[in-house]
């Protein structure tokens, strides 16, 4: 990897409040992003919709739409791909106690397929419990050959 | 842009014409209501027209499920019609392609229920 392809920009680097507004405003700044870096128009749409599924996860599950809890949002870009970081200050999430959604029995479920769809959408995803106990998401999706 | 629901009704099948953005929120809950609605007015067979949603999250496609089954529990059954390739997309992605049926054709659509 060149040193160009090392080097981060942090583009974003917020604390939002647990709104679905702020949610909104994540996916639009990571489609606008990806838009000018020159992701096609699908890679943008996935990236934008991942970050969604992880803002809303973040929101709703992590900080209960709570006043006093905020989202961390961080934006950045390398040479080689757009990073996405979110931080919520719920009670944390363990990806292994939830159901499999692709399960038959499962299939009718109303909820538990953001997850699923955010790793088909982005290259990597990790979840890990954050310092403060809420729950680190980290999304990245590679840059488009010749960018 | 939320969704906008407009009914129409072929014989006795109910065409649902959803356009706009199913997404947490107003979205997901303008369509579960009318869902609802129609089934406790007894309409049982609903053919829902997706070709004008551009958007839908997983949110959205829970409430697509919650639909399917409050119909089916009704004794009914909902179709999906017109799917636009990133909707068909996620319905692969999540396996529900194999719960739902799916047809781009409205006269096709309306014929299976009969």
């Amino acid at each position: 990897m060149s040193n160009a392809e090392n080097q981060t920009v942090v583009i974003v680097d917020q604390h939002l409040e647990s709104t679905l507004d702020s949610v909104d405003a994540s996916e639009e700044r990571v489609k606008n992003l990806a838009a000018e870096i020159g992701f096609v128009e699908d890679d943008a749409y996935q990236l934008g919709y991942a970050v969604r599924e992880a803002m809303v996860n973040a929101v709703v599950h992590g900080n209960g739409y709570s006043a006093n809890k905020l989202v961390h949002f961080v934006l950045s870009r390398s040479g080689a791909s757009i990073d996405i970081l979110i931080e919520d200050e719920g009670q944390g999430f363990v990806p292994e106690r939830q159901a499999d959604p692709l399960a038959e029995e499962n299939l009718l479920n109303q909820s538990g397929r953001g997850i699923m769809i955010i790793r088909a959408f982005v290259d990597e995803f990790s979840i890990e419990r954050a310092a403060t106990g809420g729950t680190r998401v980290f999304l990245r999706k590679s840059l488009p050959p010749g960018t | 842009m939320s969704v906008k629901l407009t009914t129409r009704q072929i014989g006795d099948v109910t065409v649902i014409d959803a356009a706009g953005r199913i997404t947490l929120g107003e979205g997901s809950s303008t369509f579960r209501d009318s869902i609802k609605e129609l089934t406790a007015k007894g309409h049982k067979k609903v053919l829902l027209n997706l070709g004008d949603v551009s958007y839908i999250d997983s949110s959205g496609i829970g409430e697509l499920v919650s639909g399917f089954t409050t119909v089916s529990n009704a004794g009914g059954q909902l179709k999906l019609l017109k799917l636009t390739k990133r909707i068909q997309d996620l319905l692969q992605i999540t396996k529900l392609y194999t719960i739902f049926e799916v047809f781009d054709d409205e006269a096709a659509g309306l014929a299976s229920f009969n």
